[in-house]
């Protein structure tokens, strides 16, 4: 099933938004500042180097010891949430979710469904399938809510609205938001999306959420947020349905402590959030506050693939803190849209290609200079450079003999390129036809071409020396 | 990937072997002569085999393995002797010393010699600080100089403290810090093709930053980082211009400009 974005970019339009986003001096100062921002308050969170390396050992082999034992810790959670009066939901794609989302909240004749912070439920497109519906579906985090108002998608997956100015949301409040006038005082923006948001709680029967970590041995879900949206969606409403991806499930509660930690200082350089709601099921009899009824929807949705092979696999340890973008010097260069995938930079190039297909995204791989900053700051230590070279080469070739095929496997492959490469090889594997080669190039660098693809665009033409070192170096050997 | 801190160095060798790289072949020699001439005075003869070509990295980064996998198996086989392989570039060293054991990860017998290959390779400015110990003498007036590292020197390689550590021991020489010194500088072998806007804007950056310092020129231990802000710099007629880390430490110390 192809559960691809509505505003997904083809491969083909990535470099024109990444074009026109680098000409945008507006938009390149706006994140840059931000990124450099953020780098700063992580930064002042792990004074020790050595200190952050174990800790980042301990998440990592959290993360991998988790993943070893997906399927059964799966069930166990499923389990648990089940005696716990959670009613658990699998949803292979993101249409299958939607519709086990939509048939809940159709049950209780819901029109107005307030959500809490979820990537999963971008992933899906959710809005669009309750919008479908006739149902409402209110983003209620604040960065969320601007960029639902505007008809917009995120643009980072922590801090949604980041590529917005302060005036441009002063704007978009004063049309959009009924009896709102122009302020630009950031407390009173809060203030009247707050009042918005606050009559919408009450009213709303149905509230969703993403989950942080799913705790197996407990039936527990983790959610963390700054806002207190989460907590108001989670305990307000008659019904609250969580949505989260599969790899979310952790064993013990214990695992729990090492990840939240990292979580928070990698991501807004918080030692901790300013709350943690942990949601072991529904209203109990006798309790006063907490939904009725409860819903957990477990959504693969292309991450089976990543699971089945053992390296691509560590894509998934992911915890989704966003340090691998607010590190990237590409991400800081051309935003969160131009990648045209819900989940952008360093983390969006080697997840979405299992969500949406090497056809619709091989590009987004070749997107990186290999620098290396996203592997260095990942809280798990996921090898992001490693895995974006891997994806490369399967978008260049078929599927290996005895490996199941990628979605798009082979989607870059061209006659040409390859013809390029073998021809390099065949130079470069071949010492006397190089020596020869490295001659002519010299004796002739005159003929150098003044145009060089890509390389030309704002630089000069490469230009071979007088003599090669190959040729240096002989000389003196001869003396 | 990151092995700063972690490695074990050899006594001072008698020779070495150097891997000129295809870039400093073509584009850069005097880096590479200027690379040997530092060596040879530290008495260190220096071995260069005539049969190297490439290390395989473009191909790799790529997503064409085999073709690097055949470009660095043409290489294994050109340093028999336990003598250690000095790179003049973090990129290419990185290459050989964290992926070629991978590269060959399904046959034991090349899995071996690649492994025992890169316990040998050192980039070039760390094999000065951390094996041959150079003591320089700067022999030149005032000068103040920027650093680019590149990314494959510091987070793969854990170099990037070693070019530092060698112009500190030039006592006229002033090293400034320049804006988001740990940045990439855009470059990315074939990904300033492919993506050559992105590039562009990284590359920019990194000319602005380093010349917001005032000084007089840039240095940079691997050439492809070097050329790309050079010819950036070209292109927006700019006489600002980077050296090869070699050739700066060559001339201040004494060293003429090309061959000896």
């Amino acid at each position: 099933m192809n559960s691809q974005p509505l505003d997904f970019v083809p491969a083909s339009e990535f470099k024109q938004r990444a074009a026109d986003a680098v000409a945008d001096d507006h938009l390149r100062k706006s994140f840059r500042g931000a990124m450099d921002f953020l780098i700063g308050k992580r930064a002042a969170q792990f004074p020790d180097a050595a200190a952050l390396e174990s800790q980042r050992s301990l998440a990592e082999h959290i993360r991998k010891y988790s993943l070893a034992r997906l399927p059964e810790l799966l069930e166990q959670l499923e389990r648990k949430l089940t005696d716990n009066g959670v009613q658990v939901h699998w949803a292979e794609t993101g249409e299958e979710a939607c519709a086990i989302i939509v048939g809940i909240a159709q049950r209780h004749s819901t029109k107005l469904m307030v959500k809490g912070k979820s990537m999963v439920s971008e992933e899906v497109e959710l809005n669009h399938a309750m919008a479908d519906a006739g149902i409402d579906a209110l983003e209620s985090d604040m960065g969320e809510y601007i960029v639902q108002l505007d008809g917009e998608k995120p643009s980072h997956i922590i801090m949604p609205a980041i590529h917005k100015t302060k005036q441009q949301i002063a704007r978009l409040f004063a049309d959009k938001v009924p009896g709102a006038g122009y302020t630009e005082s950031v407390d009173e923006l809060i203030g009247i999306g707050r009042a918005v948001l606050r009559e919408k709680f009450m009213s709303a029967e149905v509230g969703l959420s993403g989950v942080n970590f799913a705790v197996a041995e407990t039936g527990t879900l983790c959610l963390v947020e700054n806002e207190g949206n989460g907590r108001m969606c989670t305990t307000v409403p008659e019904v609250h349905i969580a949505i989260t991806g599969i790899e979310k499930v952790v064993d013990k509660l214990d695992h729990v402590p090492p990840l939240f930690g990292l979580l928070t200082r990698s991501a807004t350089g918080q030692a901790i959030t300013t709350y943690f709601n942990m949601i072991s099921g529904p209203r109990k009899p006798g309790e006063k506050d907490g939904p009725g009824e409860m819903h957990l929807v477990l959504v693969d949705n292309g991450r089976t693939q990543a699971y089945s092979d053992e390296q691509l696999r560590s894509t998934l340890q992911c915890i989704r803190c966003g340090a691998c973008m607010n590190h990237c010097p590409v991400y800081t260069r051309i935003g969160g849209h131009a990648y045209g995938t819900t989940y952008p930079g360093p983390i969006g190039e080697i997840i979405s290609p299992h969500m949406l297909g090497l056809n619709a995204t091989h590009v987004l791989p070749t997107a990186s200079s290999l620098c290396g900053a996203c592997g260095e700051v990942c809280p798990v230590r996921i090898p992001i450079p490693e895995l974006l070279v891997r994806l490369r080469e399967e978008a260049q070739h078929d599927a290996r003999p005895g490996h199941a095929p990628l979605r798009g496997q082979g989607a870059a492959k061209s006659r040409l390129v390859d013809a390029v490469w073998s021809g390099w090889a065949a130079l470069y594997t071949r010492p006397a036809l190089y020596r020869a080669f490295g001659w002519l190039a010299t004796r002739f660098r005159a003929l150098t071409p003044p145009m060089q693809g890509g390389w030309t665009v704002s630089r000069t033409p490469m230009k071979p020396a007088a003599r090669t070192l190959h040729e240096l170096m002989a000389a003196r050997r001869k003396r | 990937m990151n092995t700063t801190g972690s490695r074990h160095y050899p006594d001072k060798p008698a020779k070495v072997y150097l891997f000129g790289t295809c870039l400093i072949d073509m584009f850069c020699p005097e880096a590479g002569m200027n690379a040997v001439h530092l060596l040879e005075r530290e008495g260190i003869e220096v071995l260069f085999p005539a049969d190297q070509t490439c290390c395989g990295q473009p191909a790799h980064s790529s997503g064409f393995p085999e073709q690097a996998r055949a470009v660095a198996l043409a290489q294994l086989q050109l340093f028999p002797e336990p003598w250690p392989v000095i790179v003049p570039s973090g990129s290419c060293a990185g290459t050989m010393r964290h992926h070629y054991p991978e590269m060959f990860a399904d046959d034991a017998r090349l899995h071996a010699q690649a492994s025992a290959l890169a316990e040998r390779v050192f980039e070039l400015s760390e094999f000065l600080v951390q094996v041959a110990r150079v003591s320089l003498t700067d022999r030149g007036g005032p000068a103040r100089v920027a650093l680019h590292t590149s990314c494959a020197a510091r987070r793969e390689m854990g170099t990037h403290e070693h070019g530092r550590e060698l112009l500190a021991q030039l006592a006229a020489v002033e090293v400034v810090i320049h804006e988001h010194e740990s940045e990439c500088c855009g470059f990315g072998g074939t990904f300033s093709l492919k993506h050559p806007a992105i590039s562009s804007a990284m590359a920019g950056d990194k000319v602005d930053a380093l010349k917001e310092t005032g000084a007089e020129t840039f240095l940079s231990a691997d050439c492809g980082c070097m050329l790309s802000l050079n010819h950036t710099l070209q292109k927006r007629r700019d006489g600002f211009q980077g050296q090869h880390l070699a050739t700066f430490l060559w001339q201040r110390t004494g060293g003429e400009g090309g061959q000896r």
